[in-house]
């Protein structure tokens, strides 16, 4: 090779060596995005999967409550109101709302159930108990703790009340099967009462603001069978 | 299954004596069996009331027995239960916090404080063992003149408040044919005491801990349910402070307070029902 070749080849190959450099960190960046976008698309894929498209647009739009942690009290639950097409069917109301509920607020940190937890399947037996099975998400990925267990539980128990009226009491089960507890804390071997109205009367408690410090009476109290 | 006690809200000490000795024997039996405490911190047997002795003479010769009730208790014992150990580290912060150590440095601090006010402290568990909710009841159920206070560290909440938490009421007729009521529903009857309990305890921590309710709040909490005692969960916030020491700071006050608390709720324990009878 004469030393001319031998010089373009040398220019060539420092190019190379600098167009790799330019354009490997954008690569690398490019295929990191798409990465995230397929566990994005699997997650989204897994979630339309467990939750076949209930909302009917036929169906009247009607005023729903749902419960996540208020904005401005620690600790407290707030209803917020959305318009939304609800069946007349108990069972398939019930599976709209926790379904919407799970989906979250607007502002991700008042969530009071896990992200990637789904309700498989909602029942409603003739004594008024409504059962909500979970997946197990709903337990492992639950911050532990009895104020944000407890707080779960209530958000589910409430936003049943405001708009299920059948539901008298909830059974809450993780993945089928009954649990000890919801995450370490919170007893899921008894029911919760949902219906409050004839159980314990707490008139100090304004409807749109819960607060389990100031208003034991609307918590969701653990039930047993006799 | 029904293994109970009768009229149980009337005497807290004749509650936990009965719910021990109508249990059903092959789960107290394993329930023994998971006893941690060291044999010098064992209260005297809840399941032999010395006042209700046959008569007998010295010189033999039969006389009427006498059945006098057995001798109210009064509030001497704090059952302290350092929640989750072993493989259950509870709740777990971002730098690597977890609520099983902490509440084992809070039982600590709760323990010096209470032995200066006079009480007798027990261990649900020791060092970073896991005895079983049913454990830790049956440990507690087996005391008389007792309160259980189990302590936790959760993952939310205003950092640096704390709450004093009950079971919520328990509603309908708890009680079954007969007037038993069910092991796995021991807390029923304490309810009220314990109420009192969780209220002067959030009281005292409410005027420390800024932030924290000033009534305490319910949850239906696992543990407390088949305790046959007065019995408050205390949970800190919370594990998810991004500096260990921002927790136990708080450790110390804590543990004054709720010693306070209890040192106060002596005199209700000691003299319920209100009016005496019984
Ligand atoms: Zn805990």
């Amino acid at each position: 090779m004469n030393p001319r070749w031998r010089q373009w080849l040398f220019i060539g190959l420092a190019a190379a060596v600098l167009v790799a450099a330019v354009f490997l960190p954008l690569l690398r960046r490019s295929v990191k995005r798409s990465a995230r976008l397929q566990v994005q698309s699997e997650e989204q894929a897994r979630r339309e999967l467990l939750h076949p498209t209930i909302v009917n647009s036929s169906e009247p739009r009607v005023k729903t409550s749902l419960f996540w942690a208020s904005p401005e009290q620690d600790g407290a639950l707030a209803a917020v109101s959305v318009q939304m097409p609800l069946s007349n069917d108990p069972v398939l109301r019930a599976k709209q709302v926790l379904d919407t509920l799970l989906a979250g607020p607007v502002d991700a940190d008042l969530r009071t159930l896990p992200p990637d937890a789904a309700l498989l399947e909602f029942y409603l037996l003739p004594d008024g108990t409504g059962v909500a099975d979970f997946s197990d998400p709903m337990a492992t990925s639950l911050p532990s703790g009895i104020e944000s267990e407890q707080m779960a539980v209530d958000s589910i128990a409430r936003t049943l009340e405001a708009n299920v009226p059948q539901v008298q009491r909830l059974k809450i089960l993780i993945h089928g099967q009954e649990a000890e507890t919801l995450a370490g804390h919170v007893d899921l071997t008894g029911t919760f009462v949902v219906n409050t109205k004839g159980a314990v009367a707490s008139a100090a408690v304004a409807p749109e603001m819960l607060t389990p410090t100031s208003a034991p009476g609307k918590l969701s109290q653990p039930e047993r069978k006799p | 299954m029904l293994h109970g006690v009768r009229n149980a809200a009337v005497f807290p000490f004749l509650a936990g004596v009965l719910v021990l000795l109508t249990c059903d024997p092959v789960q107290v039996g394993v329930n023994l069996t998971g006893f941690l405490i060291p044999p010098s911190h064992q209260a005297p047997s809840a399941t032999a009331p010395a006042s209700q002795t046959p008569g007998a003479s010295q010189s033999g010769v039969p006389v009427r027995p006498t059945l006098t009730p057995p001798a109210r208790p009064t509030l001497s014992v704090v059952v302290l239960d350092p929640a989750h150990g072993g493989t259950d580290p509870g709740a777990r912060g971002g730098a690597g916090l977890h609520e099983s150590d902490v509440v084992v440095a809070l039982a600590s601090n709760l323990r010096a404080a209470l032995e200066k006010e006079g009480f007798q402290v027990i261990f649900t568990r020791q060092g970073n063992d896991n005895p079983s909710f049913d454990d830790r009841s049956a440990l507690a159920n087996a005391q008389s003149g007792a309160i259980f206070v189990s302590l936790h560290a959760g993952s939310t909440g205003l950092p640096g408040t704390v709450r004093v938490y009950t079971c919520p009421d328990a509603p309908g007729n708890l009680a079954a044919p007969g007037g038993l009521l069910p092991w796995n529903r021991a807390q029923a009857a304490f309810l009220t005491l314990s109420r009192k309990l969780a209220d002067i305890a959030q009281g005292e921590l409410a005027k420390q801990f800024k932030g924290s309710p000033n009534s305490a709040p319910t949850a239906a909490i696992r543990q407390l349910r088949s305790i046959a005692a007065p019995a408050i969960a205390v949970e800190l916030s919370s594990v998810s402070v991004d500096d260990r020491s921002e927790l136990d700071r708080m450790l110390p006050g804590v543990a004054d307070a709720v010693a306070r608390a209890i040192a106060s709720f002596k005199p209700v324990y000691d003299s319920w029902p209100p009016g005496g009878g019984g």
